[in-house]
């Protein structure tokens, strides 16, 4: 992955976004407040106005720049959350413009850590974790058989969707919809729904 | 969806200027989005932040002011302020004797707060957070979120604040909003959503006959789905569920509080409820206060919160208070 794909998934997560923020919003309006969809889109439009107006030149400090962006537009549960992601994401990368898929496993994962370690959602939660630690593992099960960027990136689509899918009959036992009890049961949990979104743009943009 | 708006996206912002137009005293800043007393910082007092999604009003920005707030933080309708804008008003409220975080157990603003009051400590600045988790309708357990800060933040801010006025030092001013919170307990019933700007449409759609109970302040459906009864059966479970939870004897402050879109004529008839089946059960009602405070927008509905009061909380509770939402002695 090279400076400018990064950016150009950075670019498709926000089209992404954007697109399917009213599905987003209704998922969180059913066992939430009805925010994400609104949330994630001012972040993500932020993230896109910040990367043009000074383009960084590493792939770390894509991501970088990417997570403390929405850190500082979108709120929530899900601004620190995908913020700290990235962050940790893109100080887990080395400082170049290219890096290498086995790089972005390590940075996939320590990611993945962070938002363990802000949220202490475990698998199962009902949250996007439950999107996020599957595509990490796919895409690191890719690379090992010997996968490009482009297979991995597809197989961590395939396997966020999978897993976001799957959050429909848990019930919640994080964020907001963990208030709702047995009621979350029977609906898709949002933030792991935006989860897929965002490794979906990886996938089509690899 | 009907509202005096001009557009959904500017509704928080143009309130603000609103706010900041109607009240003087206080001061708006609109590019970081905080509202603080004009005369912040005060040389060693202990600054006292709150804040959370907008659509609480007069909750939190209704209540800066002398005796109680020293700043407030809002967000977007109904999503928790953002860690830069926090930074900023404990900035500008720190006198160097310290600020307390008042913060609401949500997910996202214990995050954004956390994230805030790590910012801070790098700048020097000592950060102390009470946490606010009164809403019994919410089992509380350390696998999940936990409980919801709803009506008793009001309490946790009067009565902080007034320690805070008077001198009280940072871990003085922490440790009472601590035990207020702790002695209190808060159940709600809505009988239509709110409806935020953003979506236009209600968060959820009720039958003509029912009611959702154990709801929060976001909109989000409650625990359950009842029928609707009559308000005396309606308060009488509140009252249970919240004695249950934890234990009262007496004297509390007593809190009817609308949800925005609940008229005060039900809400008196509520309180008239309320205290004849405290005095059934053996509670003495030392305060009580009547109103739309912790609000959720246009949502019909209220929240009952009952605090067991020391003597302490009651002279804190009846210091001088002077802000837009809340105001006597002063
Ligand atoms: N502790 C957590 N760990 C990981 N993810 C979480 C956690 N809590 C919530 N989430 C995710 O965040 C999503 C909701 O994000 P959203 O932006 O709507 O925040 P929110 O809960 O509405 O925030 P706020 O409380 O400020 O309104 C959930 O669908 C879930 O996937
Ligand atoms: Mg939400």
């Amino acid at each position: 992955m090279d400076v400018t794909l990064a950016r150009e998934w950075m670019r498709a997560a926000a089209g992404a976004i954007a697109a399917d923020a009213d599905l987003l919003t209704r998922l969180d309006a059913a066992i939430g407040d009805g925010d994400h969809g609104v949330n994630l889109n001012r972040g993500f439009t932020a993230v896109v106005a910040a990367l043009e107006k000074t383009p960084p030149e590493t792939v770390a400090d894509v991501l970088i720049k990417a997570g403390t962006t929405l850190m500082s537009r979108v709120g929530g549960a899900s601004g620190p959350i995908y913020g700290s992601a990235l962050r940790a994401a893109g100080k887990a990368l080395p400082p170049a413009a290219e890096v290498q898929p086995a790089d972005l496993v390590a940075a996939l994962h320590a990611g993945l850590e962070a938002v363990r370690k802000l949220g202490g959602a475990a698998p199962g939660d009902k949250t996007m974790v439950d999107a996020y630690g599957p595509a990490a593992d796919a895409f690191e099960q890719a690379v090992a058989g010997g996968a490009d960027l482009a297979g991995a990136a597809g197989a961590a689509a395939r396997a966020a969707a999978a897993g976001a899918e799957a959050t429909v009959p848990l019930q919640a036992r994080k964020g907001r919809a963990s208030y709702l009890g047995e009621r979350s049961i029977g609906h898709q949990d949002p933030g792991a729904t935006s989860t897929a979104l965002i490794f979906q743009a990886l996938a089509d943009v690899s | 969806m009907k509202k005096f708006i001009n557009d959904p996206a500017d509704v928080v912002a143009q309130s603000l200027a609103g706010l900041a137009a109607a009240h003087p005293e206080l001061r708006v800043d609109t590019e970081e989005q905080y509202i603080v007393r004009a005369d912040a910082p005060r040389a060693g007092k202990v600054g006292l932040v709150s804040g959370g999604g907008s659509g609480h009003e007069p909750l939190h920005g209704g209540f800066v002011g002398p005796g109680m707030l020293d700043a407030a933080v809002p967000g977007e309708v109904f999503t928790s302020p953002v860690p830069d804008q926090i930074l900023a008003a404990t900035k500008a409220v720190d006198g160097g004797a310290g600020v307390v975080h008042v913060v609401k157990n949500y997910t996202g603003d214990v995050m954004n707060f956390q994230l805030a009051a790590e910012l801070a400590a790098d700048e020097g600045i000592s950060v102390e957070t009470v946490l606010v988790d009164d809403d019994v309708a919410v089992e509380d357990s350390t696998w999940t979120a936990g409980r919801r800060g709803t009506g008793a933040t009001l309490l946790v801010e009067k009565i902080a604040g007034a320690r805070a006025e008077e001198g009280g030092k940072l871990a003085e001013v922490a440790a009472i909003g601590r035990e207020v919170n702790a002695a209190s307990g808060s159940f709600a019933y809505a009988l239509t959503s709110g409806t935020t700007p953003a979506a236009g449409r209600p968060g959820f759609e009720l039958p003509a006959d029912e009611i959702e109970a154990g709801v929060g302040i976001h909109g989000e459906p409650g625990r359950r789905r009842e029928k609707l009864r009559p308000a005396k059966e309606l308060v009488r479970s509140a009252l249970d569920a919240i004695l249950d939870a934890k234990t009262f004897t007496g004297p509390v402050l007593l809190l009817v509080n609308g949800l925005g879109g609940t008229p005060l004529i039900e809400l008196y008839l509520i309180y008239g409820e309320a205290s004849a089946y405290l005095e059934e059960r053996g509670v003495a009602i030392a305060r009580q206060l009547v109103g739309n405070y912790v609000t959720s927008l246009d949502m019909a509905g209220m929240s009952l919160t009952l605090c067991q009061a020391t003597d302490e909380m009651i002279r804190l509770w009846d210091a001088p208070v002077r802000t837009p939402g809340l105001r006597w002695g002063a």
